[in-house]
């Protein structure tokens, strides 16, 4: 019924249509997978179920909580309503100090322990990432 | 004082030559005369003097220090070198955007000089095209982001440039990337002048193909650039993030390079002609979106130098207005001319371009979504998000093998109907590079048959061009040059994150620090007085196995104004490894925190994208195809 080229053709786009899917199929999967999500303090004391998860934790670094030892980095993240215990052994950037804004990386041990592996870096004193706004409200 | 003046005037009379180029060009247009008026390239050449001098009394300000002049203000100081003050000058919002219009009235002069063989009404419609983006630009830096901003009274002294903008490879980035961001302008404009005209042929391919590889080596450039800086400024010790700003870079590039290579297919066999029309005018449109993006506030970088919502908004509503009008032009006047040629053989220089063309929209694809998804979920949900690394590495590197395969087999195809020819050559190639990797993988990694297939196709690559390179010396050799980067571009990559190690710890003055290959040692602390900063400077000895001794200085830098510490990562190069170590003061406490890096071939890797670009203007300077 159909001549030998509209056949082809329509095997052709049936391919890519379906190559199409498949794409869209896998990026979506691996975003899902591969997404990592911000929480406060706050956020993380009122969890119900620990997520297994690697989030991010992010707000203030408390005064005179930062503690060095020769392979740890320990100091408690604070949004001023609830706190939390990062450890973390790692190398820490330019502008990690006491009192500042911070976003640390890694698996929650319970709710008031957090493993980190990272500790992004921000490039300007003044600057506080949208996620420590958020975190610690209007304060 | 007085340059400030100058500089504001000559802007408000180049978007006055503006609209006065538009009246004549229209003028024109309908005129029967052969060639454009000559005034068209005078008013052109005229408004290309005022945006210089626009930017030179911007520069004179800020080497003068003069503090009257907002911008200078917010960004200079007067203890900052003079090399500083110049580069300052682009490094910030109001400074960049006045150096995309000098390169946007630049690129137009010279297009225009460059075209006389061209059609009369295609370079007007060309003109009129860039000159609306021209008009746009002129009315975002007067209205929102005036570069000549007074201050009364005037401060005695500026607030300075953010310190780790203070850099060699960072003063030079932001001209070599605009040149290509804003090299797009002109294949933007041109194409959409070329479709009303009907115009899209191998004529017009042969000519805009010269734009095309002008921008992608300058971006190529521009990106090289931004990366070798964030590898030895952030201490991180890697090259690339994943970051949202390096992916909006990224993303003009991949349609740039499938532009290259389709406008070949145009040029040759005057076929796929929608295709590279649209390619134009996403890779401007990609180049716009990442202005957007970065000059928003949306995406948080250094890039970001002032969130205001008012510029975001006006970039938006330009970039919505470009696009419908470019799509406009594109579906009404738009006509596929000789259908047939579209069907291509199967095996076929074409078809393998096509291949290519897939690859690289499939890339784009990824690093589309990764990058504007977590934006989306935030303003849909409020939701804050961040995809990571892992996303994009899991979806590009698989789809690396066929790519680097076809990549091989491509350029050896004829056009409009091909055989493989030499199969046994390329097949004894192949073999010897899957036996090659397997010897060299077989230790390294714990997923040997992912990567030996992944390192075997670039092997396959890498000795196929190279072959080519001494067998066939002068035919097509700066594809040839291009391609041979590109494998040792993804070798040098995949060698390098395979055998990459990476030492933490912290440490205090006089102590060691051993590990299982060797030892760190922390000498000593010295201090040392700049004109703008104080800094800290360590002195590590560091023992590898064989009991051969590095000394490694890292820096802690204290900039006075503004006040900012930042981290000078040292890095011993050698061609086959870089040993990396950074330090960071932690306040109030003797332990510093160290990173230490032994990364081999990281030198590899930029050499492979100067050869890229090297293949690129090997191909602008090669003389006429033979036919």
């Amino acid at each position: 019924m159909y001549g030998k080229k509209v056949k082809l053709r329509f095997i052709f786009l049936a391919l890519i249509l379906a190559s199409v899917i498949l794409i869209v199929f896998l990026i979506l999967q691996s975003l899902k997978e591969n997404v990592v999500y911000f929480q406060s303090p706050s956020e993380i004391k009122s969890l119900i179920e620990l997520d297994k998860k690697k989030i991010r934790v992010g707000g203030m670094v408390k005064e005179q909580s930062v503690f060095i030892n020769s392979n740890e980095v320990n100091f408690i993240i604070t949004d001023f309503k609830k706190e939390i215990n990062v450890i973390y052994s790692g190398a820490v950037p330019n502008l990690f100090a006491e009192g500042k804004g911070v976003v640390a990386e890694g698996f929650l041990k319970d709710k008031n322990y957090f493993i980190a592996t990272k500790i992004l870096a921000k490039h300007d004193e003044n600057y506080m990432p949208p996620e420590v706004k958020k975190a610690i409200g209007d304060k | 004082m007085l340059a400030n003046q100058i500089g504001y005037y000559s802007l408000i009379l180049g978007l006055l030559f503006s609209v006065l180029l538009c009246r004549v060009s229209i003028k024109d247009f309908n005129n029967t005369n052969k060639q454009i008026n000559q005034n068209i390239l005078s008013l052109s050449f005229l408004q290309l003097v005022f945006v210089i001098v626009s930017f030179l009394s911007l520069i004179i300000s800020f080497i003068n220090s003069d503090f009257s002049n907002e911008t200078v203000f917010n960004n200079s100081h007067t203890t900052k070198p003079l090399f500083y003050k110049i580069s300052g000058t682009w490094g910030n919002h109001e400074g960049s955007l006045l150096l995309w219009l000098l390169v946007l009235t630049l690129f137009i002069f010279l297009f225009l000089i460059k075209s006389r063989e061209q059609p009369k009404k295609y370079r007007i419609l060309t003109l009129l095209f860039q000159q609306i983006i021209i008009i746009g630009f002129f009315l975002f830096v007067l209205m929102t982001s005036n570069p000549f901003n007074h201050l009364f009274p005037t401060p005695s002294e500026g607030l300075g440039l953010n310190p780790i903008l203070q850099d060699p490879a960072l003063a030079i980035h932001p001209p070599i990337l605009y040149l290509g961001y804003v090299g797009t302008s002109v294949i933007f404009s041109s194409s959409l002048a070329a479709v009303t005209q009907n115009y899209v042929s191998k004529k017009w391919a042969q000519h805009i193909k010269k734009w095309v590889l002008v921008s992608w080596i300058f971006l190529t450039l521009g990106i090289m650039l931004g990366s070798i800086w964030a590898y030895y400024e952030l201490g991180w010790g890697g090259f690339w993030f994943w970051d949202p700003v390096e992916n909006v870079s990224l993303m003009p590039w991949l349609t740039l390079t499938a532009l290259l290579h389709c406008i070949i297919v145009l040029e040759r066999r005057a076929a796929l002609t929608s295709w590279v029309v649209i390619l134009s005018i996403a890779t401007f449109t990609l180049s716009m979106c990442g202005t957007f993006l970065v000059r928003s506030g949306i995406l948080n970088s250094v890039h970001t130098f002032a969130n205001d919502p008012a510029r975001g908004i006006f970039i938006l509503i330009f970039l919505f207005v470009l696009i419908i009008l470019s799509l406009g032009i594109f579906f009404l006047f738009h006509k596929e001319k000789n259908k047939d040629l579209n069907n291509f053989f199967w095996l076929s220089k074409e078809t393998s371009i096509l291949i290519n063309n897939w690859f690289m929209m499939y890339f784009l694809s990824v690093v589309l979504i990764g990058t504007v998804y977590p934006i989306f979920l935030d303003v849909i949900s409020s939701e804050k998000i961040s995809v990571g690394p892992p996303f994009y590495q899991k979806l590009i590197v698989p789809f690396l093998i066929p790519f680097l395969f076809f990549m091989s087999l491509g350029p050896r195809l004829k056009w409009i109907k091909s055989t493989i020819e030499n199969k046994n050559s390329l097949i004894i190639i192949f073999i010897t590079s899957v036996i090659l990797t397997f010897f060299i993988i077989k230790n390294l990694t714990t997923d040997l048959l992912f990567y030996t297939v992944l390192v075997s196709t670039a092997f396959f690559l890498f000795f196929t061009t190279l072959k080519e390179l001494f067998v066939k010396k002068f035919n097509n050799i700066s594809q040839t040059v291009a391609h041979f980067g590109f494998s040792l571009l993804v070798l040098s990559i995949l060698f390098n994150s395979i055998l990459s190690t990476e030492i933490i710890t912290n440490i205090k003055i006089g102590e060691k620090y051993s590990y299982n290959k060797g030892e760190i040692f922390f000498k000593k602390l010295e201090e040392r007085k700049e004109s703008n900063f104080k800094s800290i400077i360590a002195y590590f000895e560091i023992k590898n196995e064989n009991e051969k001794i590095v000394e490694l200085k890292p820096e802690i830098r204290i900039y006075n104004q503004p006040v900012i510490i930042t981290s000078e990562a040292d890095i011993k190069t050698t061609l086959l490894e870089d040993k990396f170590l950074v330090m960071n003061l932690v306040k109030g406490n003797e332990y510093f925190n160290i990173r230490y890096q032994v990364k081999p071939f990281m030198v590899w890797i930029w050499i492979s994208v100067l050869l890229l670009s090297i293949g690129g203007l090997m191909s602008l300077f090669k003389k006429r195809y033979e036919k």
